[in-house]
């Protein structure tokens, strides 16, 4: 490791690191926010839930590298555009959320609904103050798949020339130069780490009833 | 893309659309091999044995978070010197695709073994068959399903991988994607792009459908809905 280089090139690995914190984020929140609603769709129709579960699948095959040259066409925009990173991601989080969020509205005892319809909450009410809450542990463990893999599918974008952690690689390939590969390496894998114990905090913190230890 | 797709130049000779297929399935076949014959056996003997479970865990997460790119690249540096021909970049390749792929096989047959009904390995026991046959007749073939789940997962990640590989010069459709950024030729990368996701998706449903003729129909007999969700979730493609 050459430590005087990172010193020089501090700044600009902040840069790449914001960066890929942002396309990692992103398409989770989004992601999550989509796959919402179609999970709970999922959950109710049990005829669209192997059609829903089905285009998850086929979605989530298409290699990362050919979604991000393939969006362009679909989005309209450049190929050098972080959206498309953006909009694979988000599609990916969504095609493995979609059947995690239904999972997680089935694993709610049937007693539970029951005694929510009994005390009186409607439909809508049961479903925001009683199943999602009691389904948080199932959602927040396919999200934290879902975030360790975005860190890592977000660095294949250096390949197409969009600035994050993954830039460190190309350039330290065209440099032959090992300092770079390593730190990237690292900051994915310490980024990765941070994300997941930030998503087992936020669900310990949504489910105070649930006992403190953390089954991974 | 369609013109590229469609003009026959491309569909020739030494960089010709059939001859970057076949290597990209000869890199995916024999790394699917490797990690096959090294996971398998494996799995088999920490789920029969129940030794070294805490590896499997551990394995899973850690290798999801590393970067392929990263991976793949370091390798090269390390490796590549050591070998001036073109074995210095196959070599590095064929690794790290061995290395994501292991870990799905690994995981599913280790889960597929566990997961076996305690009674029918019971049951076989006192009908007299020995160790060797359990796994054999009763074991293997009632963890098919999970474990084929598994090389399904693993190929995909290959045929991913495979891809990026063409960065560190490897042969495979990922030329096309690679080649196409160098020369600016979006219409080259669209093309690659959309052989890439056919060929993954390909073998997907070839997987899927091979499961399906090789699962005994004894543990397929579930209802439309649980036979769906009894489909484990697919480990996401990480690279």
């Amino acid at each position: 490791m050459n430590f005087e280089w990172l010193g020089r090139q501090f700044d600009n690995i902040v840069f790449l690191l914001g960066w890929h914190v942002l396309l990692a984020v992103t398409p989770l929140i989004l992601g999550l926010l989509i796959a919402l609603p179609l999970g709970w769709w999922a959950h109710r129709s049990r005829r669209i839930y192997p059609l829903l579960v089905g285009v998850a699948g086929l979605l989530y095959t298409v290699p990362s590298l050919a979604l991000f040259v393939l969006l362009p066409l679909v989005l309209g925009t450049k190929i050098l555009d972080p959206m498309n990173i953006v909009a694979a991601l988000t599609i990916y989080t969504v095609a493995l959320l979609v059947r995690v969020v239904a999972d997680a509205l089935d694993s709610v005892p049937e007693d539970t609904v029951q005694a929510a319809k009994a005390m009186g909450y409607r439909g809508y009410q049961s479903l925001v103050k009683v199943e999602l809450p009691v389904g948080v542990p199932v959602i927040s463990a396919g999200l934290r798949v879902a975030a360790v893999s975005n860190v890592s599918l977000v660095s294949v974008a250096a390949l197409l020339g969009i600035p994050q952690l993954g830039s460190l690689f190309t350039q330290g390939f065209q440099l032959r130069f090992f300092t770079p590969i390593i730190a990237g390496i690292i900051l994915c894998v310490v980024l990765a780490m941070i994300l997941d114990g930030l998503i087992i905090l936020l669900n310990r913190w949504l489910t105070p009833w649930t006992p403190k230890v953390v089954a991974s | 893309m369609i013109n590229y797709l469609f003009d026959p130049a491309h569909w020739s000779g030494a960089d010709g659309i059939p001859n970057l297929i076949g290597e990209h399935l000869l890199y995916s076949l024999i790394a699917l091999a490797i990690a096959a014959v090294i996971a398998v056996p494996l799995g088999i003997y920490i789920g029969v044995t129940g030794k070294g479970v805490f590896m499997i865990a551990g394995l899973a997460n850690a290798l999801r978070a590393l970067p392929s790119v990263g991976l793949l690249i370091l390798l090269v540096l390390l490796i590549s010197p050591a070998f001036p021909s073109k074995m210095g970049y196959i070599l590095p390749s064929l690794i790290v695709l061995v290395l994501l792929a292991v870990p799905p096989i690994l995981t599913n047959t280790y889960a597929g073994v566990r997961a076996v009904d305690a009674a029918a390995v019971d049951a076989a026991r006192g009908m007299g068959f020995r160790t060797m046959k359990i796994l054999t007749d009763v074991q293997l073939p009632c963890s098919l399903p999970l474990v084929l789940s598994g090389v399904r997962s693993a190929l995909l990640q290959i045929i991913s991988t495979a891809t990026i590989a063409a960065y560190i010069s490897l042969g495979g459709l990922g030329r096309l994607l690679i080649d196409g950024k160098a020369q600016n030729d979006y219409s080259q990368m669209v093309a690659g792009a959309v052989l890439v996701a056919l060929l993954a998706l390909f073998f997907d449903q070839l997987l899927a459908f091979i499961t399906r003729r090789v699962v005994s129909p004894g543990l397929t007999r579930r209802t439309i809905k649980s036979a769906v969700a009894a489909e484990p979730v697919k480990t996401p493609v990480t690279v």
